[in-house]
């Protein structure tokens, strides 16, 4: 689509071993050892303080740690943003063994934090992973990373030998009865797996397709039918710090509904693509795009054209939505939501109907085919749009898209408010006619560049109108 | 000829005794037939179902779902271009067509010298350093056609061996669990009270 971009006077990152990542004064929770070569090893790990959140943990009761959890207010940083320590409440009375799986299958377009996490940091993955499983009774845990990750594979693998050697894993943690294994799995290849249910599924041993609802939450029946966590790897990264400093110390950063920090990678045509670790709530899309701490502005001058706030599966915002600041209630009722914490710029040269596309694609090729919906409806689109950026599509191709979109997402669709086209903002969510978002996300990029930049389609279909007639086979008359 | 290795049955067997459930392994020994044999073979299968005691219908039925398995003979290096959005935004698109001009394949083929194995990849989470690609998913980032053609020539001339292992191995390091530090993965239905830590709530 785009030329190819030239240019070398990019910026880097000054930790090669961290690309993308870029320091900042600002408070740093999650990233704090993302400043050292070795900060994934466990020397490194103990002399910055690590396993200090473990210790404290251990000397409280779980109930204790895991209301400490609950008072942090500490959102999930998958995608749907719902508190932590609510989801271990859902966890039935009295019914044993518990899991925790941890969601490190990181594959949705735009995303790329968790990798980092495991990469720079995986002790801190671990010391998260014992202490929620200290506080919720969880008696095994099994940390799932996306098969396309060898390098996180490697780093995780050593940090979990060490931590079995030095005795905190495993059996009698720290001399307590607290005992837990971690396994470390792989997958091999599925964005659906993402999805938490279809991550259990994978982790059963089958196809990872998602799971039909109600059961809504793995919490009650998940992994072999048992009271399941899943957490996002960005979630569990934060305990050590919250069972270490305390609840207050963790709400005192960002603001009440959006607490502590979250990592956010911005990418596309801005000066500096990198990944950020801002304060929750407060922090502007206009602080992080055009931020000289953040991504520096747009590239080479150019207007800011588009944006996606929240991952692939987000409905897009344009510059009138820059001062929404990174609070979910808030993203929602402006048409789109925060996702995963990535955001991705388009400038003015870009072309619509092609970044589209890309999404669109990617969607359609990720359809697990469980949902008719979404298995003929993602492929449909794409088909589609391809149709309309290869300069062969009409407007009846248009009303066919919103037709098919229609038997996805039933109703509205959420979408920004434009000022350039007299827009009213939809809020988000929308109606869906699938089991998980995967179906909705197909239609979510084409929908909104269909309604922000409707202009672009209507410049590249032909008109039914002045259409030639189709040619009458020879011979037969009229 | 393909079936596991004694070496690998022994790494199979580790690693089935760490799940609830044998299934649960499923995923994890097939990638280590793929790590010993480049792709998934029909033996290897039989062989993973023999050790999880599922049928080879089973095991197929799973892997044939994901991805990184592949089941025909595959280049020592799959080359995998990223198509999404913020790749593409980058020029993800015109270094796929470098890619297969110079290569003189469409993405999904291999060489003929059975070196290389092209392919179209999605979301490789490295948007912040678009556009990139993966050599057997080992991560290369802000690729222009000049470095696309210098891995190439390294990868030929064999100078990325120690970087870059053959197709089908994934972290070169395994998890150990000693065995002296292990709890042991209990079937769920043989575990009906809670965790010794958990007080017992009164009746």
């Amino acid at each position: 689509m785009s030329t190819f971009n030239e240019s070398t006077d990019r910026v880097v990152s000054p930790y090669p071993w961290a690309p993308g990542y870029y320091p900042s004064d600002r408070p740093a929770i999650v990233t704090s050892r993302f400043q050292y070569e070795d900060g994934h090893t466990l020397e490194r790990y103990l002399a910055t303080g690590g396993y200090e959140g473990l210790r404290a943990a251990l000397a409280k009761s779980p109930s204790e740690v895991a209301d400490e959890v609950k008072n942090s207010t500490l959102l999930g940083r998958g995608g749907a943003g719902f508190p932590a320590g609510t989801k271990w409440g859902f966890t039935p009375q009295g019914v044993w063994p518990r899991y925790l799986v941890v969601n490190g299958d990181e594959s949705e377009p735009g995303t790329y934090k968790d990798r980092l996490l495991m990469e720079c940091d995986p002790h801190q993955l671990i010391e998260g992973c014992l202490i929620a499983s200290y506080a919720a009774g969880l008696s095994q845990c099994f940390l799932y990373i996306r098969g396309e990750m060898p390098l996180a594979h490697e780093r995780v693998a050593t940090a979990l030998n060490d931590a079995y050697a030095a005795g905190y894993i495993g059996t009698n943690i720290l001399g307590t009865d607290f005992s837990v294994d971690i396994v470390l799995h792989y997958g091999a290849g599925a964005y659906v797996v993402g999805e938490e249910t279809a991550l259990i599924e994978s982790l059963e041993g089958e196809r990872g397709m998602p799971r039909l609802k109600p059961p809504y939450f793995p919490a009650a029946v998940g992994l072999y039918g048992q009271p399941t966590i899943v957490n996002n790897v960005e979630t569990l990264a934060n305990l050590p710090f919250i069972a270490k400093e305390g609840s207050a110390a963790y709400t005192a950063i960002g603001t009440p509904t959006s607490p502590g920090t979250r990592m956010i990678a911005v990418s596309g045509h801005v000066v500096r693509p990198g990944v950020y670790e801002i304060v929750n709530g407060s922090t502007t899309f206009r602080d992080l795009l055009y931020g000289d701490d953040f991504a520096q502005g747009i590239r080479d001058g150019n207007d800011l054209k588009a944006f996606v706030p929240g991952g692939g599966s987000a409905p897009w915002f344009t510059a009138d939505q820059l001062d929404i600041p990174f609070e979910g209630p808030q993203a929602g009722a402006a048409g789109s939501m925060l996702g995963s914490g990535a955001v991705m710029v388009m400038d003015s040269t870009t072309d619509i109907p092609a970044a589209a596309l890309t999404l669109v694609r990617f969607y359609a090729h990720e359809s697990c085919g469980k949902c008719v919906p979404c298995r003929e409806g993602g492929t449909w689109l794409y088909r589609l749009v391809q149709r309309i950026v290869d300069g062969h599509g009409t407007d009846a191709d248009l009303e066919t898209i919103r037709q098919v979109g229609e038997s996805i997402c039933p109703g509205d669709m959420p979408h920004a408010s434009s000022e350039r086209l007299g827009l009213d903002a939809v809020p988000f969510p929308y109606k869906m006619t699938t089991i998980c978002f995967v179906g909705p996300s197909a239609y979510v990029p084409i929908h909104s560049a269909l309604t922000l930049f409707p202009e672009e389609f209507e410049a590249l279909v032909t008109k039914r109108a002045e259409r030639r007639h189709i040619p009458v086979m020879a011979g037969v008359a009229e | 000829m393909s079936r596991l290795s004694d070496h690998n049955v022994v790494v199979a067997k580790e690693i089935i005794a760490r799940y609830p459930k044998k299934k649960s392994a499923l995923i994890p020994l097939v990638h280590l037939s793929q790590q010993q044999n480049g792709y998934v073979t029909d033996d290897a299968m039989r062989h993973v179902a023999e050790l999880l005691d599922v049928t080879p219908a089973e095991v197929y039925g799973t892997a044939s779902f994901y991805e990184m398995f592949r089941f025909e003979p595959t280049g020592k290096y799959l080359i995998n271009i990223c198509g999404t959005m913020s790749c593409a935004l980058m020029g993800g698109d015109d270094l796929m067509h470098h890619a297969e001009h110079t290569l003189g394949i469409r993405a999904g083929s291999t060489t003929s010298d059975g070196l290389i194995t092209l392919q179209h990849a999605e979301c490789q989470a490295a948007c912040t350093e678009a556009p990139t690609l993966q050599v057997n998913y080992r991560h290369r980032y802000r690729v222009t056609p000049q470095a696309f053609d210098e891995l190439v020539a390294d990868l030929r001339a064999g100078v990325l061996d120690a970087e870059v292992p053959p197709h089908g191995t994934l972290g070169r390091t395994r998890q150990q669990i000693p065995a002296d530090r292990a709890v042991g993965a209990r079937h769920p239905d043989d575990v009906t009270e809670g965790p010794v830590w958990i007080p017992v709530s009164p009746a």
